[in-house]
C-alpha cells in the first residue's frame, strides 16, 4: 500500500484524527517505493529497493507539543500512536515558539509532479538504463562508475482545524563518472527528472565520456583570477549556498551574509548585478514542486531576487509573526532566469577564460561574506579566442556567490540541473563570470 | 543522518542550528523503551531461519544482521529547549553470495516468515546481478566464533540518564555563554546505542552493544555596530563512551592558551572559554598570508588526518568503487607495492585500530563477523598498508580481512568503512611549550573548522576554531581569517616534530559520509600536538 490515493489518504487521516483528545492535533502521512543500482569498475556493485510508509502525529496541549511516529496501520496501532503523542505532549516543556496549527488553505491547481509511467518503473527498466550506460563506456574502452535511483511517493496532511493537503511525485536521479583506463582523464554528468522517459543514460554517458577523453594530458596553469564559464551543475553548488542564506531569522539575528551592521538586513537592497532574477514556482513545467510545505503553508510563486535586489526572505510562522513579515516557507525548487545563448555560444564569445564543468567539495569558509572553497573536477578546459584550446589541471577556488554575481559577464539558457552536493534540482543557466578566484593547483584527476 | 543535517547541528562552519528530519534516525519512542533489549535466543532463531533459507535457495555464503539502532538527541538554544527526540530503528538485513555475486534485502518486519522471504529476495537479487557481474567475488576465509558477545566498556549508560538532567545541563551551558558575552548559543547532546546481532554461515553468532556520545555547542558573538560576527564551537570530541564522558576529572584537562580535554569533557568550563574566545576573535588581527610553521592541536589535527590519511588509504577508493561519489585515491597500488613510497617524514607513523578503548570505531567484531585488530598504515613515513574487508583482502595479498566492514543500519548493505586512523605520538619527550619555543614564525591552531579536499586527496584546505600567532617562540595573540592549503604528501613530509604520549588525545567524526545511497559512520583519530614546517596560509577575508 505504498502509494495511497488522495481519497485513501483522506480517509486514513480522518480516522487518526478521530482518536485525538488533545487541544490540537495534526497528522502527516507519507509513503514511497524506491529502487537503485550502483555500478563501478564497469560492473554492478550494489542494488536495492525499499518501500516505506510513515505516519507522524503531532498533539498539542496549549504550547506543549508531542510527536510520535508509526509504520503500522491497523486501528489499534493508529490509536496507540495518537495516545503516545499526547503522553509526550503532557511531559514536554512549554515551547514559547509553538504556533497553533493552520486552518484550511487554498493550494491552487495540482502541480505536475507525478507521472504514472515513471511510477511503474521497476528493476528491469533500471537494469536496461544501466546496461545502456555500461555499453556506451565499454565501446569506448572507458571505466564507468554510476548511480541510478528512482522513487515514487506521496505525502498528505490533515489537522483538527480542518486543513487537508495531498501531493504525489515521481523522481529519477542519474549520475555517472567516466574515467580513461590510464586514469588521466575523467568526466561527469548528472541528471534529475520527474519523468523517467526524459532520462537518456546513453547520451549522458557519452557526454561524460567526451569530457573524460578530452581532459587527458591536462596542463598546469598558474592559479589566480580568471574569467570562467561555469556549466549549470557548477553554478548549482555555488548558488544554492546563497539560496540557503535567504533565511529571515538568521539575517535578523545578525549572523548571515544577509545581515547588516546595526541589526538591519539586506532585504530591499541591490546586492547583485541587475540582470540577476531568482524565483520559485511550484507550477513550473520543467521544475514542478509540491504546492504546500510540511507545516501546511501554501507554496506560491515567489520572487526572491529581482534585478539584483533581495525581495523576500523565508521564515518560520513564529518568526514571521514576531517580526511582522509574510510567512513564506523555504522553496522546494529555485529558478534563475537565464539568457538566450547556448554554452557553445558563451565559449565562442570568450577571448581568454576557463570552462568549469563541475565544482566539488564545497564548504563554507566565512559565513559573513559567504566565502566558499572547493575544487574543479572531471574536466576543466582553457579557452582562447572562442575555442577550447586544451585541458587544464584542477584548481582549488575561494569565492563567494555574492561576489560572483556582481562579476557577471553573461548568462546562457537556463536548464534543469542537479547539485552534486545537496542532490537538489534547479533551473539554472551557465554563467560567465570575471575575476573568479583560484588559489592553488590540484594534481587530482 | 545526512551530512548537511549534521553540519547544521554540530555548528561546523555554520552559525545556525536547525532541527534535523527526525525520521532520518528512526521512529520516535518513549525514553524508557530504549532500555528494553531483544532476547538473544529469539535473535538466534531468526538468524538460523534466514541462513537456512538463503542456503536452500543456492547461496554459497549468507549473513544476517538484526539491528536495533537507538538515538537520543537533546537540543537547546539560549533559554529554550528546541527539541528532545528518542528514536528507534529496528529490522534485519540479509546479505548473500550466489553465483559469485552479492545480493542484499532488508525488512522491518521481524518475523520468521518475513526474514526467510528477505533471504530469498537477496538470493534472487544476487542471481540477477550475476548476469552483468565482471569477476566473481572472492571472500577471504573467516572462522566462526560460535556464540559470543561484546559491549562498549561504559560506566554510565547515557540512555539511563534522565532527559531533564541533560536539559538542565545544556540550559546551564547556555546561561554561562550568555553571561560571558555570547550573542547566541546552540547546544546539543547526542547519544547512540547500536544493538547489533550478526550471524553467518561461517558459524558466528555475535551479539554487540555499542555506545557513543557527543556533546557539542556553538557560540556566536556579534558586534552589532560593525556587523561582524564570529563563532566558536565546543572542543569536545564524539566518543565511544557512556555518559561518564561528561564528568571530567583534573587529569582530563590539558592547560594552555585554552583548556583542552582528553578522556572526559567539562562542557561548563569550555563554554565560558568559548564565549571569551568568540569575543576575542571579533577583534583579532587579520592574518598576513604566507608560509608559516603550523603547530596543530589534536582537536584540529584529527580532521586533517581523517581527510588526508584516512580516506586515501581506503582500499575501495583506491580500486575505483567510489569514483562516482567520494572519488578515488592518489595512493595507488603501485605506490604500496614499491615499499618505498614516502608518504611523510620518518616521524610519521600511522596505525589503524578498531580496538582502542573510548574510540568511535571500537567494536569486538565488524559487520561481517571479523574480529577487530590493529595494524600499521604508514610506518616510518612509508605507505605499508590499506583498510580492507573480506572481498578485498586477496587484492593486497592478505589471507584474512582487516575487519573494516560497517553498515549504518539494518536496511543498508555493509561495505568498507574507515577504522580509527591515528598518528602515533613522538618517541622522545616533547611538550607543547617546548615545541612552540622553537618556532620563529608560526600559527598555533586549535579546534576544527572549514575543510575541503580533492577527489584523489592531494590538495586540501583547512580552517580552525582559534588561531594564535607564534613569534620568536612565543604566543603573540589571536589571528583571524586563517586557512592553510597544502598537498598531502608535501604536508606530511614537512612534519618536523610530534609531542610525546602525554599529549596524545582523540578527536573524531560522528558522521563520516560515503557510498550511494550515502551512509554515515563514526570514527576517531588520535594524535599529539604536531609541527609542520613552511605551510602556505591564505587570508580568507573578503568584502561584499
Amino acid at each position: 500500500m505504498a502509494i495511497l490515493t488522495k481519497e485513501q489518504a483522506q480517509a486514513l487521516l480522518k480516522k487518526v484524527l478521530g482518536y485525538s483528545k488533545a487541544d490540537e492535533c495534526e497528522v502527516n502521512l507519507s509513503g514511497s517505493d524506491s529502487g537503485n543500482i550502483r555500478y563501478a569498475r564497469s560492473s554492478v556493485s550494489t542494488s536495492g529497493g525499499a518501500s516505506s510508509q510513515t505516519l507522524v502525529v503531532s498533539s498539542a496541549f496549549g504550547k506543549k507539543l508531542g510527536v510520535a511516529t508509526i509504520n503500522e496501520f491497523d486501528d489499534a496501532s493508529l490509536e496507540k500512536v495518537v495516545r503516545r503523542a499526547e503522553e509526550l505532549a503532557r511531559l514536554a516543556p512549554e515551547n514559547p515558539e509553538f504556533m497553533s496549527f493552520l486552518g484550511p488553505q487554498e493550494y491552487g491547481p495540482e502541480s505536475p509532479t507525478f507521472l504514472a509511467s515513471t511510477a511503474a518503473v521497476g528493476p528491469k527498466e533500471r537494469a536496461d538504463a544501466v546496461a545502456a550506460s555500461l555499453n556506451q563506456a565499454k565501446e569506448n574502452k572507458l571505466n564507468a562508475a554510476g548511480f541510478l535511483s528512482n522513487e515514487s511517493g506521496y505525502s498528505a496532511m490533515m489537522n483538527s482545524k480542518g486543513l487537508f493537503a495531498y501531493n504525489k511525485a515521481t523522481d529519477v536521479a542519474f549520475n555517472i563518472t567516466i574515467r580513461t583506463e590510464d586514469g588521466k582523464g575523467s568526466g561527469y554528468a548528472t541528471r534529475g527528472y520527474h519523468d523517467f522517459d526524459k532520462l537518456d543514460t546513453k547520451t549522458d554517458t557519452a557526454v561524460a565520456a567526451k569530457k573524460a577523453m578530452a581532459s587527458v594530458t591536462a596542463k598546469a596553469i598558474e592559479p589566480g583570477k580568471y574569467t570562467v564559464i561555469l556549466e549549470p551543475t557548477a553554478v548549482a553548488v555555488m548558488l544554492e549556498n546563497l539560496f540557503f542564506d535567504l533565511d529571515a531569522r538568521q539575517a535578523d539575528e545578525g549572523r548571515s551574509s544577509m545581515s547588516k551592521p546595526g541589526g538591519k538586513t539586506k532585504l530591499g537592497e541591490q546586492l547583485l548585478d541587475e540582470r540577476v532574477n531568482v524565483y520559485s514556482d511550484p507550477w513550473n513545467k520543467e521544475l514542478p514542486g509540491s504546492t504546500w510545505s510540511g507545516d501546511g503553508r501554501p507554496q506560491q510563486k515567489v520572487n526572491w531576487i529581482e534585478k539584483g535586489v533581495v525581495k523576500n526572505f523565508y521564515a518560520s510562522r513564529y518568526w514571521a509573526q514576531k517580526t511582522g513579515i509574510k510567512p513564506i516557507p523555504s522553496p522546494n525548487g529555485v529558478i534563475m532566469v537565464g539568457g538566450d545563448k547556448s554554452l557553445e555560444e558563451l565559449i565562442k564569445g570568450t577571448e581568454k577564460g576557463i570552462l568549469v564543468t563541475r565544482l566539488w567539495y564545497i564548504r563554507p569558509v566565512d559565513p559573513q561574506t559567504l566565502l566558499l572553497t572547493g575544487l574543479t573536477r572531471d574536466g576543466t578546459f582553457y579557452i582562447e579566442n572562442g575555442e577550447i584550446k586544451f585541458p587544464i589541471k584542477n584548481f582549488r577556488f575561494n569565492e563567494s556567490p555574492i561576489i560572483m554575481l556582481n562579476n557577471l559577464e553573461e548568462m546562457g539558457k537556463s536548464e534543469r540541473t542537479v547539485s552534486a552536493e545537496s542532490n537538489a534540482n534547479y533551473l539554472l543557466p551557465p554563467l560567465k563570470i570575471r575575476d573568479f578566484t583560484f588559489t592553488s593547483l590540484s594534481d587530482a584527476v | 543522518m545526512k551530512r548537511k543535517d549534521f553540519l547544521y547541528l554540530s555548528g561546523i562552519g555554520m552559525g545556525a542550528l536547525m532541527l534535523p528530519d527526525l525520521s532520518a534516525f528512526g521512529n520516535p519512542i518513549d525514553p524508557l523503551q530504549a532500555l528494553e533489549g531483544v532476547d538473544v535466543k529469539i535473535k538466534k532463531e531468526l538468524a538460523d531461519v534466514a541462513l537456512n533459507a538463503a542456503k536452500s535457495k543456492g547461496a554459497s555464503y549468507a549473513d544476517i544482521r538484526i539491528g536495533r539502532y537507538l538515538n537520543q538527541f537533546v537540543a537547546t538554544r539560549e533559554k529554550r529547549v528546541q527539541g528532545v527526540a528518542n528514536t528507534e530503528s529496528y529490522g534485519i538485513g540479509v546479505r548473500v553470495l550466489a553465483n559469485g555475486c552479492w545480493g542484499f534485502a532488508a525488512t522491518n518486519n521481524v518475523t520468521k516468515e518475513a526474514v526467510a522471504k528477505a533471504a530469498e529476495q537477496a538470493v534472487a537479487v544476487a542471481k540477477a546481478n550475476a548476469k552483468i557481474q565482471g569477476e566473481p567475488v572472492q571472500l577471504a576465509p573467516q572462522k566462526g566464533f560460535g556464540e559470543v558477545s561484546w559491549k562498549t566498556p561504559i560506566e554510565i549508560n547515557a540512555f539511563e540518564v534522565p532527559v531533564k538532567e541533560k536539559v538542565d545541563l545544556l540550559l546551564n551551558v547556555n546561561d554561562i555563554a550568555m553571561q560571558n558575552g555570547a550573542s547566541y548559543i546552540n547546544s546539543v547532546i547526542f547519544a547512540v546505542n547500536e544493538q547489533k546481532y550478526f550471524a553467518s554461515t561461517d558459524g558466528s553468532y555475535i551479539d554487540q552493544d555499542v555506545h557513543r556520545i557527543y556533546p557539542s555547542f556553538n557560540v556566536t558573538r556579534i558586534d552589532r555596530e560593525s556587523g561582524k560576527f564570529q563563532t566558536r564551537s565546543a572542543l569536545s570530541s564524539p566518543m565511544g563512551m557512556g555518559y561518564e564522558y561528561m564528568n571530567a576529572r583534573p587529569e582530563d584537562k590539558v592547560s594552555g592558551v585554552v583548556t583542552r580535554y582528553k578522556g572526559r569533557y567539562d562542557m561548563l568550563e569550555d563554554v565560558k572559554s568559548a564565549a571569551l574566545n568568540a569575543a576575542e576573535k571579533v577583534k583579532a588581527k587579520s592574518v598576513e598570508p604566507g608560509k608559516y610553521d603550523l603547530v596543530l592541536d589534536p582537536s584540529h589535527l584529527w580532521l586533517t588526518i581523517h581527510e588526508s590519511v584516512g580516506h586515501p588509504t581506503e582500499l575501495d577508493r583506491v580500486l575505483g568503487y567510489e569514483a562516482n561519489y567520494a572519488g578515488t585515491s592518489f595512493l595507488t597500488l603501485d605506490k604500496w607495492k614499491s615499499k618505498n613510497f614516502k608518504f611523510g617524514s620518518e616521524r610519521v607513523n600511522v596505525i589503524a585500530d578498531k580496538t582502542q578503548p573510548g574510540s568511535l570505531g571500537a567494536v569486538g567484531y565488524d559487520d561481517e563477523g571479523v574480529k577487530c585488530k590493529k595494524w600499521d598504515i604508514i610506518k616510518d613515513g612509508i605507505l605499508v598498508n590499506y583498510q580492507a574487508i573480506r572481498d578485498q583482502a586477496h587484492i593486497i595479498g592478505l589471507d584474512e580481512s582487516q575487519g573494516c566492514c560497517y553498515s549504518q543500519g539494518w536496511d543498508d548493505v555493509q561495505f568498507q568503512r574507515m577504522p580509527n586512523i591515528s598518528l602515533q605520538a613522538g618517541k622522545e619527550k616533547l611538550s607543547v611549550d617546548d615545541m612552540i619555543k622553537n618556532v620563529e614564525k608560526g600559527i598555533y591552531i586549535i579546534g576544527n573548522g572549514s575543510f575541503s579536499i580533492d577527489q584523489q586527496r592531494y590538495n586540501f584546505q583547512f580552517g580552525g576554531q582559534t588561531f594564535y600567532e607564534i613569534k620568536n617562540g612565543k604566543i603573540a595573540g589571536m589571528l583571524n581569517d586563517v586557512a592553510y592549503q597544502s598537498n598531502t604528501q608535501e604536508f606530511w613530509n614537512s612534519c618536523s616534530a610530534i609531542c610525546d604520549e602525554s599529549d596524545y588525545r582523540l578527536g573524531g567524526s560522528f558522521n563520516d559520509g560515503k557510498g550511494q545511497p550515502s551512509q554515515s559512520s563514526a570514527v576517531s583519530h588520535g594524535s599529539a600536538t604536531t609541527r609542520f614546517n613552511g605551510v602556505n596560509v591564505i587570508n580568507t577575508a573578503r568584502k561584499i
